[in-house]
């Protein structure tokens, strides 16, 4: 997850630190923390949701444990005291902490401030842990999915104002410190109802057994329209779509299209067309770098078949390259909207989107060759960093600063125009140049194809 | 004809393979076996470039496989799960395999057809993908694979392995019938000395990387090879 952990990481920091100012500017009459407070609610159910698809049990191997001399209960309190430490947890902690240093700053009373850290870790760990007791039910996604919506619903259209109900209650966390006791309760209860179900149910048929998932089998004959990349890229396409880590990307690339509203929409930025330029580079290529960035470890766990069966390549390459080539197409027509802010932004943004198809496409091609991590497809997407390593942020370097130097060069000593003209004619002259490129990737790829081997079959 | 020329594989200063000079003419059943380390899956490596030899080289019907790819066509193998597609059902599979090998959905289905007794209902329309099968069942299905396409060097890494009785003896069967085409070269390694003796007839037993003994199959085989590894 390399390159999106790290951007989660540093987003949520900067926002956590800036929120309070951003607040005062907004509601220069209001508390910021009991604007926030108002909000809480939200951020439970939209965590709720997120944590649905994206956290699963931490199911480690535990036969090894079943058989030796360890007490059942030993293990679930194992596995439960894992779960806690986990990515997820580090997220909301990564925001509120900045954010109450800065009230700190302010004069605030730092023993709030401290047991309201408290509270906020326990809802996390709360959440936590609702969250693998509604995870077995289908539905609950759904009904956290409508809740939210109606909540939201009622809020908006000042039929029932939701924010009212809840603001105080988040609020009463802060203002009263001995409240702390309430959420600390909530995680220990939730605690226990997790443990009693797990202690019940450890053995290699019960809670612990993975879902066996009935198989669907895809025609998928339209790829047979790409000739013979058809095979190749149906398989990208089924591994994409059948195996969680892989489909995460696929959401998290989608969403990453409304990235654009935070910024068009307000006036502070309506001017820096660089940060349009990152904007741009950005969404239409975040399918690009997160995906691409791990060609070809996406296949490390078949790679030795790959290399041994009767498959060129340079196919193999071609297959990615156009897997990549179609997200970058479908990635710029969802960011076209936003022609609505502007004519400027759908220029830069179809510049950044020709650069992205002729130079970032051989650029992340060619640092895959770097790649010998392992990656197991059926892991899930977000709390490990597997196949992450050095390689992942050099890649950011040139993928995403490069097209950014390049266009503030000549958007600050010539003009915009010659910015956008200068995207384009770069990308165009990679497209030119593809097949030049594509040939010594191959070498490349060829020339490495046993450390790859040899760092695929390793296992953590 | 596969021909193994000063071939060594060291890892550090460990020597896991030394192979002076090895000739497998062309529609030889070639049985390997050896005992865990003595580099079998080194040489099934090394034939199909997936590790690369310390000296000396491969050569695959003229084609050596390190330097060209032009083995692939013609060279099919199934050395262990990792061969798999764990998120495809084993149809998907077969079919992929086929489309890479220029055969189509019903060349495919033909073939399979000849492989109903050997797949035990187990196979087939599961609606289960490769990774949620048994280990038993996994290597019927990368076994079955690798026959598609009428591919004229055959390697299978330990084929009997977590296979059941019924299935080890249906597995000699078309083995031995793959084996008595002409045209095909098929390499097996087994730690079942009897199975082996059975499906090939030539016998090379490798001992720390090295040939200890090259034995045209007979019916003192099997005796040979027990005294050998029984002493």
């Amino acid at each position: 997850m390399g390159f999106f952990a790290i951007y989660m990481f540093v987003a949520l920091l900067a926002m956590g630190s800036s929120l309070y100012f951003i607040l005062r500017k907004i509601f220069p009459d209001e508390n910021p923390m009991w604007m926030l407070s108002r909000y809480f609610i939200y951020w439970i159910l939209i965590e709720l949701f997120f944590r649905y698809f994206m956290q699963k049990l931490p199911v480690m191997d535990i036969k090894p444990l079943l058989i030796s001399n360890i007490k059942k209960s030993s293990i679930a309190h194992y596995i439960l005291g894992r779960s806690a430490v986990s990515f997820y947890n580090l997220l909301a902690l990564v925001f509120f902490i900045p954010f109450g240093i800065v009230l700190i700053v302010k004069d605030y009373p730092t023993l709030n401030v401290l047991l309201w850290w408290v509270s906020i870790f326990a809802l996390v760990l709360c959440m936590n842990y609702v969250n693998f007791l509604i995870n077995k039910v289908d539905k609950a996604l759904y009904a956290l999915g409508a809740l939210l919506i109606g909540l939201y619903a009622l809020d908006y259209f000042g039929i029932f104002s939701v924010k009212d109900v809840f603001g105080p209650i988040f609020h009463g966390l802060f203002v009263y410190p001995a409240t702390v006791l309430i959420p600390l309760a909530l995680a220990f209860l939730t605690y226990q109802m997790n443990y009693r179900y797990l202690k019940n149910s450890i053995s290699l048929e019960g809670a612990l057994k993975s879902k066996i998932k009935e198989a669907k089998t895809s025609d998928l004959t339209w790829t047979k329209r790409f000739g013979e990349l058809g095979a190749f890229l149906q398989l990208d396409l089924k591994m994409i779509w059948r195996n969680k880590r892989t489909k995460s990307q696929v959401w998290i690339s989608l969403l990453f299209v409304f990235y654009g509203l935070i910024f068009y929409t307000q006036d502070i930025y309506s001017d820096m067309k660089v940060m349009h330029c990152f904007l741009g580079i950005f969404m239409t290529g975040i399918f690009l770098s997160n995906f691409g960035q791990f060609i070809p470890a996406w296949d490390s766990s078949y790679y030795s078949m790959m290399m041994a069966q009767n498959i060129p390549m340079r196919k193999y390459l071609e297959s990615k390259s156009l897997l990549i080539a179609v997200s970058v197409v479908v990635m710029f027509f969802l960011t076209i909207p936003y022609v609505y802010f502007g004519t400027d932004v759908l220029l830069i943004n179809t510049a950044c989107a020709i650069y992205n198809f002729g130079v970032n496409i051989p650029v992340i091609l060619f640092f895959g060759s770097f790649n010998k991590k392992r990656i197991e497809l059926d892991q899930s997407p977000f709390g490990n960093m597997q196949g992450t390593s050095a390689t992942q942020f050099l890649i950011m370097l040139p993928v995403l600063g490069a097209p950014i130097l390049i266009f503030s060069v000549f958007y600050f000593l010539i003009s915009l125009n010659a910015a956008l003209i200068a995207l384009t004619v770069m990308g165009l002259i990679g497209f030119a140049l593809r097949n030049t490129l594509m040939n010594s990737i191959t070498k490349q790829y060829l020339a490495k194809k046993h450390r790859m081997i040899a760092g695929f079959k390793e296992k953590d | 004809m596969i021909l193994a020329e000063h071939l060594t594989k060291k890892y550090g200063s460990q020597t896991v393979l030394n192979i002076d000079k090895l000739e497998i003419p062309k529609g030889q059943s070639f049985g390997l076996v050896g005992n865990n380390g003595a580099g079998k899956t080194t040489l099934f490596s090394l034939l199909l470039d997936l590790i690369k030899p310390t000296t000396g080289h491969i050569d695959n019907h003229g084609v050596q496989v390190d330097k060209s790819e032009d083995w692939k066509p013609f060279t099919s193998s199934f050395i262990d799960e990792t061969f798999l597609i764990g998120y495809l059902t084993p149809e998907e599979y077969f079919y992929f395999i086929g489309e890479l090998r220029g055969r189509n959905k019903a060349d495919v289905d033909n073939l399979l057809a000849q492989f109903e007794d050997f797949f035990h209902g187990e196979i087939l329309g599961q609606k289960k993908y490769l990774r949620d099968l048994s280990k038993g069942n996994q290597k019927k299905a990368g076994i079955v694979a690798s026959f598609i396409g009428n591919p004229e060097v055959v390697i299978l890494d330990e084929p009997f392995a977590n296979l059941d009785p019924t299935t080890q003896i249906r597995l000699k069967g078309i083995i031995k019938e793959l084996a008595a085409k002409e045209e095909v070269t098929v390499l097996v390694s087994s730690h079942d000395l009897m199975h082996v003796t059975d499906v090939c007839e030539r016998i090379v037993v490798l001992n720390k990387g090295e040939v200890v003994k090259d034995i045209k199959t007979s019916t003192e085989t099997l005796r040979e090879l027990e005294t050998f590894f029984g002493g």
